[in-house]
């Protein structure tokens, strides 16, 4: 106890400086359950707090997180035609991945961490722990190179307007990461979109083109040179045809042929392929989303209903077959992009998603099959469920409008039918009496 | 041979979609008359439920057999049983703080001094003076209790050694008029045994209940077994059940336990009430389930219910004319050093039953019923009307290092993230401790889980919160009561304060109404 009595002693005062007291309350709890007890209504309370639940999610989601940033090191090496070997150049790769990560995770949590505990200051309330899953979902959704700047902004404008404005954890309206993820698609389409932001560390795409590294990569060289390990070559160009094009543009250009002469199968599968940081190992995610389903916490009725939407929606563009995307089989649609992170992560979001047992299924339905619509049609960027997941978000309220509305409609007919029976039988007594 | 087998294949698949479409329409045609096709398969397909649930026990129409999905037993430490002990204790009280709907300071018949028998006029609510309430035992009032504002909160009998009762006159429930029986009921002090629903009120014997509902057994965690209570007790059940069958407009309702095929012969041989068994977990014992189930209250109506216990002195009133307390109590939980059942009368002295009983390490709290729904006693409580169960616990006013991450101590949950998933007969040690801050709602679906009814409690609440009376009203406020949505409260990851909640939403309607 001698940790718990030198925390109570360095508590600062409340009145005097709230903000120093709300940091202090949110680490404190962190370590230490608190004492409080049940007062009125139940004596005794579930093991599960929020705490618990949002942990979990992103237990759920850490290896995502080691893939990805080895990731971000083995495309930086295939574009040059490098290391080609999945695990050749580990060293490189893995750090390559942790100077791209890690500043991306460090500037989400320093921004949305620090205007969540502003807020909490200011109105009065404990640190709640919404952001805990959105700050760790956000470095996962976002291209590797993306300019830091932009991410802070993104993450400021996510957590202030998306959720903050609403009232907190709990009241907003769209997920908050991927609102942070659409404010960088419309404000910055150019960082987030085309072929050439989802391999990092050069100064352009193009054939020729020279690598970008920095201080760190130095440092680390000089490590690696002394260890006698293979080093950071700063000389090195993007390969000879080398496009950084992703799965889906390529299917979007050619259809599924155009694919495969790129990337096999395997590799689209297993996730070492170029794209947002953690969207691309399928089996690691769906690991993760059976974390989720094992211990309830994600709704499996929107991940099932989602998969069922996109699989129709796949099959009905397949019987279409206008471009070449649309021919592209509906299985091998869920190869590519990032289906499966947004079905485990996004759309279960509990607080953005349809409320609901019967509008879940709807919400998730039409998730599936709308992303699925848009990722196919959509020319400017084929993928889809960011928009259709924040989409549903905004319709979630409507369809647990109707769901509600069905109930009550029941209920009141069978008032009503009570009211009806019940004057008949009253008639009845007057004319007796 | 191939265009055979073909054809084969087309017919049976033809037959099948005929029988199919037929069969949906049917069950169209059944919604459209009203039947609920979920309760009367209609199908010429058995249900999956039919196949692999539940089988209703041998006693039961499978018409009037619910299995019920949902729910959550909590197992806890301190089961009590065994033989049953004499628990008289010298002092008793009435409180009219049982009873709901009554104002706060009832108009007393007795002072400080008198002697009373069991059964005599103690007080009564000053806005229904016809009403009585009447001591549990005989003896000496020895105090009367104040609390805020004036408001009493105990009226103590020190008991007699030998008790002495009331004789009253006997009337016959098959042949007196009902205004005779409601007249009776309310002079000898048995009406406010009943509760009202919606709002748990005692009954205003100026309406009819479209019917009246005893659930015969409980699902709530440590609630003894009822048929301690009930045995040799068979004619008074009997005699509750005609007397009560008087007052309503339609029937009289048993819930009686589906879970096992034994079901105790008082009940068994009960005639002139319906009987509905009710198969699952908590709160499937719960009167407030087991309504909506068998004819859900309406927003225009009332129904009025009774706990068996209270039946059973309703009965032994009408048979003998003498208004007999006695029941049996349990004492359970992990803070007594021995739970036990015993025979005592209402009222009894918390102080007294559980003397000796309380183990000294650590704080203790006591509760009035169980650890869902129950009061927690006050200092130097007594039992309260219709408590048939004193619940202690340790108070967890501790801090516990990375708690909400790697909680060391096993405690009960229904999440799966808590190891106790994998062990379903373990019996927790549970502590008051919140376990985690109360926050917004995050997580959906969870009350739900845990209330066996077509009700959404969350959006139920987030009306009561916004003080919509019209929405409260359409998702079924009145058919709740706190004792329902207690298990939910429970598992909410919220840490919200439910069943307050839904009080302040049903004292809003009460004004309304």
């Amino acid at each position: 106890m001698g940790l718990l009595s030198f925390l109570q002693k360095i508590e600062p005062d409340k009145k005097k400086s709230p903000f120093l007291h709300t940091l202090y309350d949110g680490f404190f709890t962190f370590a230490y359950a608190p004492n409080s007890t049940t007062k009125g209504g139940v004596h005794i309370r579930d093991g599960m707090d929020l705490k618990r639940t949002m942990v979990m999610v992103v237990l759920a989601m850490q290896l995502c997180y080691v893939f990805g940033t080895y990731n971000i090191g083995h495309q930086h090496f295939v574009a040059m035609g490098e290391h080609l070997g999945f695990l050749e150049g580990f060293h490189l790769k893995l750090v390559h991945g942790l100077i791209k990560l890690l500043p991306i995770f460090i500037v989400t949590h320093a921004v949305g961490l620090g205007i969540e505990f502003w807020f909490a200051a200011k109105k009065g309330h404990a640190i709640e722990e919404g952001f805990l899953v959105s700050g760790a979902l956000i470095p996962l959704i976002m291209p590797p190179d993306l300019p830091l700047w932009i991410l802070a902004v993104a993450v400021a404008f996510a957590v202030i307007l998306g959720k903050e404005a609403f009232g907190g954890t709990g009241m907003n309206i769209w997920n908050v990461a991927l609102l942070a993820r659409v404010f960088v698609f419309f404000a910055y389409p150019t960082s987030i979109s085309g072929d050439e932001v989802w391999v990092s560390g050069f100064e352009g795409m193009a054939s020729g083109a020279s690598v970008d590294y920095g201080w760190a990569h130095g440092l680390f060289n000089n490590l690696f040179s002394w260890m006698d390990l293979s080093t950071f070559n700063s000389a090195a160009v993007v390969a000879d045809g080398y496009s950084g094009a992703t799965p889906l543009a390529l299917a979007y250009q050619g259809g599924w042929e155009n694919v495969t002469a790129t990337f096999s199968e395997s590799q689209m599968f297993w996730g070492s392929i170029p794209g947002s940081i953690g969207e691309t190992s399928k089996p690691l995610i769906l690991i993760g989303a059976g974390i989720l389903l094992a211990t309830g916490i994600a709704s499996w009725r929107i991940m099932l209903s989602m998969f069922i939407g996109a699989v129709v929606m796949g099959m009905i563009l397949n019987g279409w077959g206008a471009t070449p995307f649309m021919t592209v089989p509906w299985q091998y649609q869920f190869y590519m992009g990032s289906f499966f992170f947004a079905m485990a992560f996004m759309a279960t979001d509990p607080v953005t998603a349809s409320s609901t047992n019967a509008g879940k299924w709807v919400y998730g339905l039409l998730i599936g099959m709308i992303g699925m619509l848009i990722r196919v049609i959509n020319p400017a960027y084929p993928e889809g469920w960011m928009l259709a997941i924040l989409f549903l978000n905004t319709f979630a309220p409507l369809i647990d409008h109707y769901v509600l509305e069905g109930n009550m409609k029941r209920r009141m007919k069978a008032s009503a039918a009570a009211i009806s029976s019940h004057s008949v039988h009253t008639e009845n007594e007057v004319t007796h009496a | 041979m191939l265009l055979a087998a073909l054809l084969m294949i087309a017919v049976v698949l033809i037959l099948a979609s005929v029988l199919s479409v037929s069969d949906n329409l049917i069950q169209i045609e059944a919604k459209k008359q009203g039947i609920d096709t979920r309760k009367n398969n209609l199908s010429i397909f058995p249900n999956f439920s039919d196949l692999f649930g539940k089988k209703p026990p041998k006693a039961a129409d499978p018409s009037r057999f619910h299995n019920l999905k949902g729910g959550h037993n909590i197992k806890l430490v301190g089961v009590a049983d065994g033989p049953i002990e004499n628990g008289h204790t010298s002092r008793y009280a009435l409180k009219p703080t049982d009873f709901r709907g009554i104002a706060p300071i009832p108009k007393l018949e007795v002072a400080v001094g008198d002697s009373v028998k069991a059964g005599d006029v103690v007080f009564y609510d000053k806005l229904s003076p016809e009403i009585k309430h009447v001591a549990p035992v005989s003896g000496e009032i020895v105090e009367v209790r104040r609390a805020a504002k004036r408001a009493i909160s105990h009226i103590v009998i020190l008991a007699d050694k030998e008790q002495q009762h009331v004789q009253h006159d006997i009337i016959n429930v098959d042949t007196a008029s009902k205004e005779d029986i409601i007249a009776y009921m309310k002079a000898v002090g048995v009406w406010p045994l009943m509760n009202q629903r919606p709002f748990d009120v005692v009954p205003d014997p100026a309406q009819t209940p479209d019917n009246i509902f005893i659930s015969t057994f409980s699902t709530a965690p440590l609630a003894p077994d009822y048929s301690v209570m009930l045995d040799g007790r068979a004619a008074d059940l009997q005699e509750a059940v005609d007397c009560l069958s008087r007052l309503t407009s339609g029937k009289v309702y048993l819930g009686v336990d589906g879970r096992t095929d034994e079901v105790h012969s008082a009940i068994a041989n009960v005639s002139g009430a319906e009987k509905h068994y009710f198969n699952g977990k908590h709160p499937a014992g719960n009167v407030g389930v087991q309504i909506h189930h068998i004819a859900p209250i309406k927003n225009t109506g009332c129904v009025w219910t009774m706990s068996l216990e209270n039946a059973l002195i309703l009965g032994r009133l009408m048979n003998t004319g003498v208004y007999d307390t006695s029941k049996v109590v349990a004492l359970a939980g992990a803070q007594f050093e021995q739970p036990k059942l015993v025979k005592t009368y209402a009222g009894a002295s918390l102080k007294e039953l559980t003397q000796g009983n309380i183990k000294a390490e650590g704080t203790t709290r006591l509760i009035q019923g169980d650890v869902l729904a129950g009061q927690t006693a006050v200092e130097d409580d007594f039992l309260s009307s219709g408590s048939n169960q004193i619940t202690s616990i340790k108070e967890g006013d501790q801090y516990e290092l990375f708690g909400w991450l790697l909680p060391i101590t096993p405690r009960p949950s229904i999440s799966k993230t808590m190891p106790g998933f994998l062990m379903p007969g373990h019996q927790y040690e549970a502590d008051t401790n919140t376990h985690g801050e109360k926050r917004a709602f995050v997580v959906t679906g969870q009350y739900e889980k845990m209330l066996p009814m077509d009700i959404y409690p969350q959006h139920l609440l987030k009306a009561i919160m916004a003080g919509d009376i019209e929405r409260m009203e359409g998702l079924g406020i009145n058919e709740l009561s706190e004792e329902d949505i207690a298990l939910a409260e429970f598992s909410c990851t919220s840490k919200m304060p439910l069943q307050q909640i839904l009080r302040e939403g049903l004292d809003m309607m009460r004004e309304q109404a």
